[in-house]
């Protein structure tokens, strides 16, 4: 069981591993803070998502499994995208069009059709969730990098030196790919070195 | 024997994408009801707390249409008008709130309330520097805008280097703005 949980937040981690949801990845990240807003707020879709398609994937008709699964999506996001701007006026504005755009984010279908609809409650929770905080925490990453570097704050708390020039390359769409570039190459030696220590630790 | 069957099926297909779809519309429904009158002052403190920044002088700020507000200090003297006006930006609408004085002959200051310029280039509309440049700007002509030096004339602003068209396009949504109000006042 647990491992559905822990397999989103390295092993299956839904950005630097599936390479899925490019989309927000790339567009809100250019604060930390609009990468947390972003990532809890498709988190809570994920999860309640799957967990809903779980309980119901017995009654679904195969044909039409789809079309049920986004008007599922759609509805918790129309949800959390009202929430938003309801509770959290500012931040939703930041975001934009990019919470509506959570429907077509492919981490969400994607769990919902290779997780949620085939298996049980409990673990289509725990293995949304596990989705979720590793995509959350990929947004974050990116989100303070691109910050630290694009405007010498993270969280809006400055921290670089004075005189520090910002590089605005960081904040514009530029800056997203070659972040995340890098991040996807850095995670991939990490994980080759654990790989072949473990071999090494197993003889 | 097999045709009964596949009716079956649609009338099964039917039944779960109805059902699926009632309850997320009677959801929606509760959702919606819940934040509308929560996004609705929402948008009104934001407009509100940008009227104030304009006129620091205002105790009563007064809807008389829509978008369009008449701001009164004290004693019952009225400070000016602010109204709303949009148009296209570098990237997507810009929506400015601006303030006029009662004569309508200068502006007393613009606040954006929303655009999705480039952050650190056309986000700087935003910022006090170039929003200085307009309080106090005579709108007896048309606002233009200068590039890379200082404005020379009363009615010229500087424009924000790197982000001209940003600048410009802040200068024709006033202009406009200005133009269809006064319109509308006469």
């Amino acid at each position: 069981m647990i491992k559905d949980f822990v397999k989103g937040l390295w092993k299956e981690n839904p950005i630097f591993v599936q390479v899925l949801g490019m989309c927000p990845t790339l567009a809100v990240t250019t604060k930390a803070l609009f990468g947390l807003s972003m990532g809890l707020a498709t988190t809570f879709v994920v999860v309640s998502s799957s967990v809903v398609i779980s309980v119901v994937r017995k009654f679904v008709p195969r044909q039409v499994r789809i079309p049920i699964f986004t008007v599922i999506i759609a509805t918790f996001v129309t949800a959390a995208d009202y929430f938003l701007k309801a509770n959290f006026f500012q931040i939703s504005k930041a975001l934009g069009p990019y919470v509506p755009l959570i429907v077509v984010n492919c981490v969400i279908l994607g769990r919902a059709e290779a997780f949620a609809s085939k298996n049980k409650v409990g673990r289509s929770f725990l293995d949304a969730l596990g989705m979720g905080v590793g995509f959350t925490a990929a947004l974050i990453v990116l989100g303070a990098i691109r910050e630290i570097l694009g405007a010498g704050t993270i969280f809006e708390f400055p921290i670089m030196w004075k005189g520090f020039t910002n590089w605005i390359v960081m904040v514009l769409p530029a800056g997203a790919f070659i972040t995340l570039g890098l991040l996807v190459g850095v995670f991939n030696i990490l994980d080759k070195k654990m790989k072949t220590r473990r071999e090494i630790a197993k003889g | 024997m097999i045709k009964k069957r596949r009716e079956n099926n649609t009338l099964r297909i039917i039944m779960a994408l109805a059902v699926v779809g009632i309850l997320s519309g009677a959801l929606l429904v509760l959702v919606y009801n819940y934040s509308i009158p929560k996004i609705r002052v929402n948008v009104e403190n934001e407009t509100e707390r940008a009227i104030k920044n304009i006129f620091p002088q205002a105790e009563k700020i007064q809807k008389t249409k829509d978008d369009f507000f008449k701001v009164t200090g004290a004693e019952n003297k009225v400070a000016g008008y602010a109204f709303i006006a949009e148009g296209n930006g570098y990237q997507g609408i810009i929506k400015l709130i601006i303030g006029v004085d009662p004569k309508f002959t200068e502006i007393k200051g613009m606040e954006v309330l929303e655009s999705q310029e480039t952050p650190g280039l056309g986000a700087e509309i935003a910022g006090s520097k170039f929003r200085k440049q307009f309080e106090n700007l005579p709108i007896t002509q048309k606002i233009e805008y200068v590039k890379n030096q200082k404005p020379t004339k009363p009615n010229q602003i500087e424009a924000i280097t790197g982000a001209t068209i940003s600048s410009r396009a802040v200068v024709n949504i006033i202009n406009d703005g200005v133009n269809e109000v006064r319109k509308n006042v006469k």
